[in-house]
């Protein structure tokens, strides 16, 4: 379980006080304060950790959250930034003296400019949607997370989320030219813009990535690109893991790069094509798809190539897909498959954790022990390309020792990627899940740098807090706090 | 997803089946974007994962159901668009469907709303009354103006009047129980199920359907006894009258099949197909279950059926552009996609499909009347994404959204066009134009 900082009693007194200041601030659809309303917004993406906020505000314009902003930290109150809340790292989870604030009512765009090839966006349109709004005059926008038809580009930068083409395009943070912010006493800032790079610190580097701790962002100018020629995405399916996995090193060390490089082993196949009919091989251990564009003549060659080197791992077949129909249902599956899990499992922790590709078989033979001894299942669904891994690990929710198996595999897993060379998180964040292992990842005083980042643009700490950085309390108090079932409060 | 249900409520087998229906969420929130309620309002309480939490709450409560939980379950179209979106594969459609009935068994109405709905179940299911109730609202029209512009009951009072058609059709003479014999060698027996409001609204729906079925060598029967599908009570929650209207068709059509024999039972309203095809697991806990999972099975949408069948036109199709407007009880409640598009190009007509096809036009049942607003919203935007197509004409499989996009570009049944490819008339709603 998680522990949360302790709720400031001052706050939870003035309750009704605060809810009527933002029904100053918001029309009254835009606040939500009843118990029973309150509860859906108490978790995220990442359901096993639950706590109501103290009221949820939604505002509509980037003045409106400057005035929310302004008015909580008159009345020290803590803010929690929310996107479409689908978090894998509890990134949205509320604290009980909180104001949750909802970007979902900003979701217009705002400026299309395809002569200097950007758009300016609000924080609540959906990554998909940015690419839906320019798609007919042959553009898109390349991150594309799985949750893209969901999750929000507000939300993409602070996580500075990747997806699987990712490989070719880059994270977030390559495809980010400005941000419209507000801080966290309500002032709006302008950072970068129609340009690269600017003048001065590196701002948006900071911010993106930063998981609500600096700043919110409401309005967020992304580059857009040409969408390529043609596309084409092969299926390779092989009777191992970790012979799938050494073919993704292969691939990757000869030089090649796809433009997405997939991995899915057999619980995830089984599980993505039952919701996705996209002609996955069901005999198969473990499955790569492999996505490569150009003119035909190019997807041809790199095809061509990419075959040589997979055939020398005897796979069990290779299929190219024959067309776009079917290329859009294999990536259906791809993006489907973490909610897919649920037909196999009741609840599952999504890790990200991320590797050298070249180590890649080691770690997933490994991860499968662990899996085997301490009897939860592990299904895998990652991006091989950049050894940015997702072990899903199956857990039933309703079952606390199972649970608590689940968290100490996951912490497990994570601190085994630590170990080959990786990192704890690829591109979920940080949030409250990762939290307590950051003192895996960093030193103290590394930490404390941080920290001290964050004092600078939050001093009294309102902004998102209890997440990224490690609470300081004694380890018995955390250990506690893991075994309790509840989260646990403690300053 | 955790539930939190003693063993004593899972004894409950509606408890037991929503318990599965829940375990099955993740919680991934993918369902929030193709939800039409949470894309106007912004809140994750108007999208199916906030729903399936308030849900979840009440059911494991055992509480009556709240203002607030109604008011949100309330504004759920039951489109569905969530479980085509839903990558677990949650059956958002049973949950909402024992939401509803928990609703109407815990919840008292305000006297308006209670009244509304009494209206709308006692009219719309019988088609005497329905025509009835359409004269009156010719005769009311006039007076819409002078309805207050605030308050529930005026608006959805307005919202009644303005759906109503300027000019109520005769009625049909092929709805009654009767068999309509195949022309030529015999190659199906069906029974076509007559239903109630399209029957009123568009009587020329059954009546191509009937010609084309008869022409490629089907009998049709219209078996005596089966009338309203129940798909009208059964979404306002009302579990006994929904039941007993299900009931009746599954008698009525059992007598044919076990008699001269069905091959299916075909529908042409997408919205009572949904709710046909879902009679098996209505009946799942009554002593009917074995004949109403049958009756499931058999039953088809006209479009599935005939492209069963081989449609082919037997004329050359005039150049019109038909929008096709997926109803998303046909997309999302019976995932029928394909079928009815090709067969509209089969039938030489260059089909074209308008932006956000997944969405609601908000007709959904009795949803324009009862949420007037959001219904009002969502048929703007639906009707903007089909203009940009261009079209001569719509087609749609369902009579509810027929009504209400009914505008400035005809709009006409699917069947409608390929009947008349086949040798039927001109749709009468082109003819218009």
């Amino acid at each position: 379980m998680i522990v949360q900082h302790a709720p400031k009693a001052d706050i939870l007194a003035r309750r009704e006080q605060i809810l009527a200041g933002l029904r100053r601030i918001l029309p009254e659809t835009g606040v939500i304060g009843e118990a029973l309303r309150l509860k859906p917004y108490e978790t995220d993406g990442l359901a096993a950790y639950r706590q109501p906020p103290l009221a949820v505000a939604l505002p509509e314009t980037t003045e409106q959250v400057a005035a929310v902003m302004a008015f909580c930290h008159a009345e020290g109150v803590r803010v929690v930034p929310r996107g479409a809340g689908t978090s894998l790292s509890g990134g949205a989870l509320p604290m009980e003296d909180a104001v949750v604030l909802g970007l979902m009512r900003m979701n217009r765009i705002l400026e299309i400019d395809y002569a200097d090839r950007l758009a300016v966006v609000q924080a609540g349109v959906t990554n998909i949607g940015i690419t839906n709004a320019v798609h007919e005059r042959g553009f898109f926008y390349a991150p594309d997370p799985s949750s893209q038809l969901a999750c929000m580009i507000g939300g993409n930068v602070m996580m500075n989320s990747g997806g699987a083409h990712c490989l070719r395009y880059g994270v977030t943070a390559n495809n980010l030219l400005g941000l419209k912010v507000v801080t966290v006493d309500g002032q709006i800032l302008e950072i970068g813009g129609a340009h690269c790079d600017a003048a001065g610190l590196d701002w948006l580097g900071l911010i993106t990535g930063s998981e609500g701790q600096l700043v919110l962002a409401t309005e967020v100018t992304v580059r857009i690109l040409r969408s390529p020629e043609g596309q084409r995405a092969m299926l390779a399916a092989f009777d191992g893991t970790e012979v799938a996995g050494q073919c993704v090193d292969a691939i990757i060390s000869s030089g090649i790069i796809p433009v997405a490089l997939e991995f899915m082993d057999r619980p995830c196949i089984h599980a993505c094509e039952a919701f996705a009919h996209a002609g996955y091989p069901m005999d198969a251990e473990a499955m790569l798809i492999i996505e490569v564009e150009g003119s035909v003549a190019e997807q041809d060659e790199l095809l061509g190539r990419i075959k040589d080197i997979c055939r020398r791992f005897k796979p069990l077949s290779l299929k190219v897909s024959g067309s776009a129909e079917e290329s859009a249902a294999i990536w259906k599956g791809r993006k489907g498959a973490f909610g897919a899990v649920g037909r196999i499992s009741p609840d599952y922790l999504c890790m990200d954790g991320t590797i050298p590709t070249s180590r890649l078989p080691e770690v997933l033979r490994r991860i499968g022990e662990m899996s085997a001894a301490c009897g939860l299942g592990v299904a895998n669904v990652f991006h091989a390309g950049d050894g940015n891994l997702h072990p899903l690990i199956m857990f039933d929710a309703n079952d606390p020792v199972s649970f608590h198996k689940a968290e100490t595999l996951g912490a497990d897993i994570l601190k085994l990627c630590v170990e080959v060379g990786g990192c704890l998180t690829g591109e979920h964040g940080v949030g409250v899940e990762k939290r307590d292992l950051m003192n895996v990842q960093f030193t103290e005083p590394e930490l404390d740098q941080q920290r001290r980042i964050k004092s600078a643009f939050d001093p009294a700490w309102l902004l998102n807090p209890s997440k990224v950085f490690p609470l300081k309390l004694p380890p018995e108090a955390l250990e506690a706090a893991r075994h309790s079932a509840v989260p646990m409060a403690a300053e | 997803m955790q539930t939190h249900f003693d063993a004593d409520q899972l004894r409950d087998p509606d408890i037991a089946s929503s318990n599965q229906i829940l375990r099955n969420c993740v919680h991934c929130g993918m369902c929030t974007a193709t939800c039409p309620t949470f894309l106007l309002l912004g809140d994750e309480l108007d999208s199916p994962r906030g729903r399936i939490y308030l849900i979840k709450d009440m059911l494991e409560s055992g509480r009556p159901a709240t203002e607030d939980v109604v008011r949100h379950v309330d504004r759920c179209l039951s489109c569905l668009s969530c479980m085509t979106t839903c990558p677990a594969g949650v059956n958002y459609m049973h949950l909402v469907d024992h939401a509803r009935t928990t609703i109407a068994e815990t919840y008292r109405r305000p006297w308006h709303d209670r009244l509304m709905r009494l209206a709308l179940r006692v009219a719309l299911p019988k088609p005497g009354r329905m025509r009835l109730a359409l004269l009156g609202a010719q005769i009311a029209r006039p007076l819409a103006s002078l309805l207050p512009r605030r308050g529930m009951a005026a608006r959805r009072l307005r919202a009644m009047l303005e759906l109503a058609p300027r000019q109520v059709p005769k009625a049909s003479a092929v709805e009654r129980p009767m068999v309509h014999k195949a022309i030529g060698t015999r190659r199906g027996r069906v029974a076509l199920l007559a239903g109630c409001a399209q029957q009123v609204l568009a009587p020329q729906i059954n009546e191509a359907t009937i010609r084309l079925l008869t022409l490629m060598g089907v009998e049709v029967v219209v078996a005596k006894g089966a009338g309203c599908c129940g798909a009208l009570t059964h979404h306002m929650g009302l579990h006994d009258p929904a039941m007993a209207s299900a009931r009746a068709n599954i008698q009525a059509w059992l007598r044919e099949a076990d008699g001269e024999g069905l091959d299916a039972i075909v529908i042409n309203t997408s919205g009572c197909g949904t709710t046909v095809k879902d009679y098996g697991f209505m009946f799942r806990n009554e002593p009917e279950a074995a004949d109403a999972a049958r009756i499931s099975a058999l039953a088809l949408d006209i479009s599935e059926y005939l492209t069963r069948l081989g449609y082919a036109p037997t004329r050359a199709a005039p150049a019109l552009t038909v929008a096709y407007h997926a109803a998303c009880s046909l997309q999302h409640g019976q995932k029928i996609t394909i079928e009815p598009k090709a067969l509209l190009q089969r039938a030489g007509f260059a089909v074209a499909v308008p932006a956000e096809s997944h969405i609601c036009c908000g007709s959904a049942g009795t949803y324009n009347i009862l949420q007037p607003e959001i219904a009002g919203r969502l048929r703007d935007r639906k009707l903007a994404n089909l203009a940009a197509v261009r079209p001569d004409v719509i087609a749609a499989g369902n009579i509810g959204c027929m009504t209400q996009l009914s505008g400035a570009t005809p709009v006409v049944h699917t069947v409608e066009l390929l009947d008349w490819m086949a040798g039927g008339p001109e749709p009468a709603g082109l003819r218009v134009s």
